[in-house]
């Protein structure tokens, strides 16, 4: 039977036999994750269940970036719990302090999650390695829990929309822009409890960055995973973050099969589109910028697991340089990672930030949820290259927050409005 | 299992950040949770709430983030059970987990007006609107779903599996 890029990925990982969608299949984890807020109550249910060690403390990987640096006392106490944890079950991958970053974009960097790997991880855009080929997705602390001690989970095969990108890509359209297409026209639980499967060639062009970028809003669709096949694209990010060349999901291609059964299959031409932003209060609330313009804006952030690599930091200095912010505007920059932090300074992209006028911050989700280093007061406005736009979400109830990609972030920060690169 | 309690409607895509806001993650604790369910979309919703009344949602329910306070947040403010058209899809696995029983009714769910008077079988799937009399009956449960349930959710569930002490 011919599978889905979904479907082949499960069938390395159970010894069930994958036969149709919906069926639940029994699955080895590659790796488990969790964070500063959810690895607390995976350690409260792996104690719950009697569990006494984790399966392989090689393949736990726990990362302190949410509100961290220790924004408060309780936030501290919380990262406490998970040192401690880390320490007495001996793990391998725990993070907090200077080689801490975000974890979706920290992971695949480090080389700790890799093509076909499977990677269940207790924060909803774990989603996100799907850009490299491993079929990974978010669930809740009790999940990891179980799966930290047993080193497997169940999983419901997922049907699959695939989705082809098509035509000619714009000069100041990017991954972001592809991402929120989709979600604009499936809406937001256009692939509920379905996988997104990318294609098209527009997609084999695009680098992993950008896949990593997509793929990690699949969730805001609803989606389980967003796939992408692996290919030279996957292999160049793979050699240039030193992983393992012998990892089994490099060996070979992996993709989907030629007359695999799709639920649905989209074709988005991106021809003349020009960049877009999702208003205020869902993801699926997608209009192009011109649309919007001369909103007037007082906060942009740009990073998140989303938009916080090197080629996103790139992008805002493109447009950056030179510029001034508005003085009206917050400009918050903060690189996804340490080591993408320390290829902005090589690159000379600090300086660009530091002399338009941009707050430059450390590794950490902080205003992406609302959590700190860039909350919103009643009534502000912020453009920023997260995920979601959700009523409250950056802050006070009455704020708003537009999401766009970097160079829309950055572009709408000089002008203290939204507003299009293009325009400037 | 049966339940008995004043409906309470939200509208559709209820995102878990409405439903329990990440500056109240600093804590696990399912009372602390309850007192500020909802406080995203109203902070004065949870006030309207009385132990063993039922929240009735629109289209997925749940949407957003992974985090499990969201089901402990519901249950902390005394509410045993969810009636949804549609639940997002993480919320789903979690809500069971916790021993959140979760209801999944489609456009039946219209039947249902705010503060009607419901009562519940959980192990045939009806629901019953005292208030107008409307019948409706939820298809019944994955079987993965009702064995994690039937232990009180999932820590429940896998203790018993780990019985040999690992």
């Amino acid at each position: 039977m011919p599978q889905t890029l979904a479907q082949k990925i499960l069938q390395a990982h159970t010894d069930d036999t994958v036969e149709r969608d919906g069926q639940i299949v029994q699955c080895r984890v590659s790796l488990v994750l969790a964070n500063d807020i959810t690895g607390p109550l995976a350690i409260k249910s792996f104690r719950g269940m009697g569990a006494k060690r984790v399966f392989d403390k090689d393949k736990i990987a726990l990362v302190m970036d949410h509100f961290t640096p220790q924004k408060d006392i309780d936030s501290a106490n919380q990262v406490l719990i998970s040192r401690a944890f880390a320490q007495e079950q001996n793990i391998t991958h725990y993070y907090e302090g200077g080689d801490c970053g975000v974890e979706h974009t920290l992971l695949p960097e480090q080389g700790l999650v890799g093509p076909g790997d499977l990677v269940i991880g207790a924060d909803s855009h774990t989603c996100t390695y799907g850009g490299i080929g491993a079929f990974a997705t978010g669930m809740g602390s009790t999940d990891i829990a179980a799966a930290m001690a047993l080193g497997e989970t169940w999983l419901k095969v997922p049907p699959t929309i695939r989705v082809n990108f098509t035509g000619v890509m714009p000069r100041w359209l990017r991954a972001k822009d592809l991402i929120l297409l989709l979600i604009g026209t499936i809406g937001v639980d256009g692939a509920l409890y379905k996988a997104l499967e990318f294609g098209g060639p527009v997609i084999d062009a695009l680098p992993v960055e950008g896949r990593l970028t997509m793929a990690n809003m699949a969730i805001e669709a609803g989606g389980k995973v967003g796939l992408f096949a692996v290919d030279a694209q996957t292999r160049a990010y793979c050699a240039e973050h030193g992983h393992d060349p012998n990892h089994p999901g490099l060996i070979r291609d992996l993709a989907a099969d030629a007359g695999a059964a799709y639920e649905r299959v989209l074709d988005i031409d991106v021809t003349g589109q020009e960049p877009v932003v999702a208003c205020p209060h869902l993801p699926s609330n997608v209009r192009p910028v011109s649309e919007v313009r001369d909103t007037p804006v007082q906060q942009v952030v740009i990073g998140s697991c989303t938009n916080g690599r090197i080629s996103d930091m790139r992008d805002a200095a493109e447009v950056l340089r030179g510029r001034k912010v508005d003085k009206k505007v917050r400009c918050i920059v903060l690189p996804s990672t340490p080591t993408v932090w320390k290829q902005c300074l090589k690159e000379g992209l600090m300086e660009v930030f530091m002399d338009a006028g941009c707050i430059v911050g450390p590794c950490t989700c902080g205003p992406c949820l609302g959590g700190h280093t860039g909350i919103l007061g009643d009534g502000e406005r912020a453009v920023t290259t997260t995920n979601r736009n959700f009523k409250g979400r950056m802050g006070s109830l009455s704020s708003e927050v537009y999401l766009a990609g970097p160079l829309v972030a950055a572009a709408s920060a000089v002008a203290g409005r939204i507003a299009s690169p293009d325009a400037l | 299992m049966e339940y008995k309690g004043k409906a309470h409607k939200v509208g559709e895509h209820i995102d878990t950040d409405a439903i329990i806001p990440a500056r109240f993650l600093v804590t696990s604790d399912a009372a602390t949770l309850g007192e500020k369910c909802m406080s995203g979309l109203d902070p004065e919703w949870v006030k309207r709430v009385r132990p063993g009344d039922i929240l009735v949602a629109g289209r997925n329910f749940g949407c957003g983030s992974s985090r499990e306070h969201a089901p402990i947040a519901i249950l902390g403010a005394g509410m045993p059970v969810v009636i949804g058209h549609s639940f997002a899809r993480i919320f789903y696995r979690n809500a069971f987990n916790m021993g959140l029983l979760l209801m999944e009714v489609g456009d039946e769910v219209d039947k249902i007006r705010d503060g009607d008077e419901l009562e519940i079988d959980a192990a045939t799937g009806r629901i019953h609107d005292l208030t107008n009399g409307a019948e409706i009956v939820c298809p019944p449960l994955p079987k993965s779903m009702a064995a994690i349930l039937a232990r009180g959710g999932l820590v429940g569930y896998v203790k018993e599996r780990l019985g040999d002490g690992r």
